[in-house]
């Protein structure tokens, strides 16, 4: 509790404080809160979902996994859902306390669409972890700094503790590949009175790029996993560990 | 019992002889400095060096400039900036003292040699932090240098107190070795969730210490974790020794004058070092007595 809740919640704290010492508007503090829980998908994703396979290398289980009678795809998917359901217990336990810390006041215009907006993300977001996935299948040590150095620049360029649409339209569109940002773009404007007036896009349009990107995850997660597998069995990087 | 307990509080054991400091010191800030920069191509590596403190740096910058419509004459947003920058060290040094403790005994499985090597272990261990000081120092040089040039941070070279800037700076490295030996003494003892250890540390020093906000905006009942954290002090000294007007400018510690803030900033590294030395021999004991030496977690 105090790693997973307690910590993220320090950080969520401290971006809020930085607000108020320069005097933002009282909906910067609702905006923080939420970015600061989706940040747990977004760890979840690249330190459990992507780097899953470099750390059952290191401990010696990846060739088990290629060799036991089911895909690889399956046993992704099955830690998806599994993560996927300790992370939202997670970020709601962020949500609740942060709220309850900051009193955030909410008001949902459309509850059908936020869930709609949540799973979509999810599913986008899990998928390009199994793309990541298949590409940390052939990396050794640099999996770790390639994560490391994924974490604050995806913070900064998916507005995690600000609006997308501050930033440059190309830049906030090019974000847009990481499904948390649209995601956290739409969910802000169902969630907060001042959220559709700071979107990036309207809700609909979110809507249909976050389907869309499931798909083209979901779908290019099980081509490259394959071809993956095929080459680090070819190149003898499957159960290759650098210590 | 006796016998145990004074061979946990015999301090004079802690410290080492000048031979023994200078080898494990010297061998381990070179082996630190070849893990640290082995692992790729010097260019990833400075990709890495600078765009994840760029990339922290960034976050606050955008946040400031959608509040204030971009007006970075303000004193707050130096104040913000520099206190972000020079808060690297804190994440690099601390973390990465314990972080040798973490990468020696589940990593590459030698914690056991290096406490039978005739090396001086809290020596060894911040021997190990100079590696991530000299990569903080980059990124810390690298994100002021891009304050300066594209965010207006005004330093004045000529005007800046470089004397009272290295002695804090200097002073304020051993601090931050000596809370990192603290939490290596922790993550010896530690079986679960020592890979948070030092990110969980620095995180709530982030938020208590006034590095990104003057401590008058934390509630009154969690200022005095800030006031009694020497990290308050050393941001302080350093805001000042760079841009004395902007730092002054907050009431915080504005009553403080610069030697007194040094002299707190000394004797609360004094006491840390005191108790990270207590602290460490104590875990290390403890350790030694559990066989938890060479445990392995799976890494």
């Amino acid at each position: 509790m105090f790693f997973d809740i307690v910590m993220p919640l320090l950080a969520v704290s401290a971006y809020v404080f930085v607000y108020q010492a320069i005097g933002a508007p009282e909906e910067y503090v609702g905006f923080v809160v939420m970015g600061g829980a989706m940040t747990a998908f977004w760890m979840n994703v690249l330190w459990s979902m992507s780097s899953q396979l470099y750390w059952e290398k290191e401990m010696g289980n990846l060739a088990l996994y290629v060799m036991a009678p089911n895909s690889m795809m399956a046993i992704l998917l099955g830690m998806a859902l599994g993560g996927l359901v300790a992370t939202t217990l997670r970020a709601l336990a962020i949500t609740i306390l942060g709220s309850w810390l900051f009193q955030i006041p909410y008001q949902v215009t459309s509850f059908w669409q936020l869930f709609l907006v949540f799973t979509l993300a999810m599913i986008a977001l899990y998928g390009m972890g199994m793309l990541f996935a298949s590409l940390f299948l052939l990396l050794s040590r640099e999996a770790w700094h390639l994560s490391n150095l994924a974490q604050e620049p995806v913070y900064l360029f998916s507005g995690f503790y600000f609006p997308i649409k501050s930033l440059n339209f190309w830049v906030a569109a090019s974000a847009s590949i990481i499904p948390l940002t649209l995601g956290l773009d739409a969910m802000r404007q169902l969630v907060f009175e001042s959220g559709a007036a700071l979107g990036f896009l309207s809700v609909p349009l979110e809507i249909g790029i976050l389907a869309i990107l499931s798909v083209v995850f979901v779908t290019a997660a099980k081509y490259l996993l394959a071809y993956m597998e095929r080459l680090s069995i070819r190149e003898g990087r499957i159960t290759e560990s650098r210590r | 019992m006796t016998n145990q307990k004074s061979k946990i509080f015999n301090l004079k054991s802690l410290v080492p002889d000048r031979q023994t400091f200078t080898r494990s010191f010297r061998m381990a800030a070179w082996l630190g400095w070849q893990i640290e920069s082995n692992w790729t191509d010097p260019f990833l590596f400075a990709i890495y060096s600078i765009i994840k403190p760029l990339s922290g740096a960034a976050i606050l910058v955008v946040m400031y400039s959608i509040v204030s419509g971009g007006n970075f004459e303000s004193p707050i947003f130096p104040y913000i900036y520099l206190g972000n920058a020079f808060y690297m060290y804190v994440g690099q040094v601390m973390t990465g003292i314990s972080w040798a403790i973490i990468d020696d005994r589940e990593h590459y499985k030698t914690l056991k040699y290096m406490y039978m090597a005739p090396i001086h272990m809290p020596t060894y261990l911040m021997g190990r932090g100079v590696a991530r000081f000299i990569v903080a120092s980059i990124s810390v040089l690298i994100t002021i240098l891009f304050g300066v040039a594209f965010l207006h941070i005004q330093i004045d070279l000529a005007a800046v107190n470089w004397g009272l800037f290295f002695l804090s700076l200097f002073i304020g490295v051993i601090m931050l070795a000596m809370m990192g030996l603290i939490l290596a003494g922790i993550t010896l003892m530690l079986a679960n969730h020592v890979w948070f250890i030092g990110d969980a540390t620095a995180g709530a020093l982030y938020l208590f210490s006034g590095a990104i906000f003057p401590l008058d905006v934390l509630p009154a009942f969690l200022r005095p974790i800030g006031f009694i954290m020497p990290i308050t002090y050393w941001l302080e000294l350093l805001r000042r020794s760079l841009v004395g007007s902007v730092a002054q400018a907050f009431p915080t510690l504005a009553g403080f004058s610069n030697a007194q803030l040094l002299y707190i900033l000394i004797g609360l590294t004094i006491v840390f070092g005191v108790l990270s030395a207590v602290v460490f021999h104590w875990c290390e004991f403890r350790a030694r007595e559990r066989g938890m030496l060479d445990m392995v977690t799976n890494y």
